[in-house]
């Protein structure tokens, strides 16, 4: 019998190992921008191409960016979030149109509801590599100096947000 | 959901099997790109490299390494540019750090540890086996019946 002992040791280890890579998502990969300063751009805003946005111009508080396509399916899936979280007004979230099309991302709006009080278009998605953004959509937390502080990779639930969004924001609104 | 997610995903990645396109007009600088992209990942299809991949997004870094290629950057230059943007996974080749000496040194390790194992029990059998001692009489039955074993056919 005590033979047998080693390789179910070494059979446990393994199952154990196999089992937590299972509830690892391979998507997740950790940001390297997590506590860096927000990439500048200066992108034209989406109902008003004339005027354009840029992280600078948010200074001294907390703030969402959500990176979205009307394309993609996962921003549908998150908008009533969105929606939500923009009508409790406790952090303001800015939008990032990613490789879309201007008509198509307003149409998408006007169907869905606007949480954004600006969204900037990035057509060519170069703002979008600046930010690793590789999966929209992507949700960024923003410190009061323009730090990013997380990084949401998939589309956020009301769960998320209630768990990890929220707190971090109101933990940095008292800073 | 996220099983159509994983299909959003996954999509880009097996369609759009078109034929290549010309890529730019300088032969020098696709070279370098295709030596560049070998090593580099895709990070919408994992499991690809930058060469193959024909997701959109893997398109726009092509683009990014051209225009890199072209304004003279070296190769540690531009992989440090992608790095500060999608971490060391966009590397094939991971670095070694100290989170990942395991990942490099693990396999060795596992070497030693196995020649160590199949020294020890081949030393152990061999032990086993000199223990064995025959009387006289076990000897001669010994050679007696492998002597009727060579008389049959």
């Amino acid at each position: 019998m005590k033979r047998f002992l080693l390789p179910l040791a070494v059979f446990v280890v393994l199952v154990g190992f196999l089992g937590l890579g299972l509830k690892l998502n391979p998507r997740e990969v950790p940001s390297p921008l997590i506590g860096r300063p927000t990439p500048d751009f200066s992108l034209p805003q989406l109902h008003d191409p004339q005027k354009v946005f840029s992280p600078k111009d948010i200074t001294g508080k907390v703030w969402l960016l959500n990176v979205w396509a009307s394309w993609c399916g996962g921003c549908k899936e998150e908008h009533p979030a969105l929606m939500q979280l923009a009508k409790s007004a406790e952090v303001p979230i800015y939008g990032l149109d990613y490789k879309d099309r201007r008509e198509e991302a307003l149409a998408w709006l006007r169907r869905m509801g606007n949480p954004y009080p600006i969204t900037a278009v990035d057509e060519s998605g170069r703002v979008g590599i600046d930010y690793g953004v590789y999966g929209v959509p992507e949700t960024y937390v923003i410190d009061k100096s323009g730090v990013i502080r997380y990084k949401q990779i998939g589309p956020l639930d009301e769960e998320t947000i209630r768990g990890k969004i929220l707190p971090l924001v109101r933990e940095l609104q008292n800073k | 959901m996220k099983r159509l997610l994983l299909v959003f995903i996954l999509v880009p990645c097996v369609a759009a099997a078109e034929d290549a396109r010309p890529l730019a007009d300088n032969p020098q600088v696709e070279v370098r790109l295709k030596a560049l992209a070998i090593e580099l990942r895709c990070l919408v299809c994992q499991n690809q490299t930058l060469a193959d991949s024909n997701a959109p997004l893997a398109e726009d870094l092509r683009r990014e390494v051209r225009e890199m290629i072209a304004k003279n950057m070296s190769d540690q230059e531009i992989i440090d540019f992608l790095v500060a943007r999608y971490g060391d996974f966009v590397r094939y080749r991971p670095p070694l750090k100290a989170t990942t000496t395991l990942l490099w040194l693990g396999p060795f390790l596992l070497l030693v540890v196995g020649a160590t194992t199949l020294v020890l029990a081949l030393r152990r059998r061999q032990k086993k086996l000199a223990d064995v001692s025959l009387s006289e009489e076990e000897h001669k039955r010994v050679e007696q019946l492998l002597s009727e074993g060579t008389k049959r056919p």
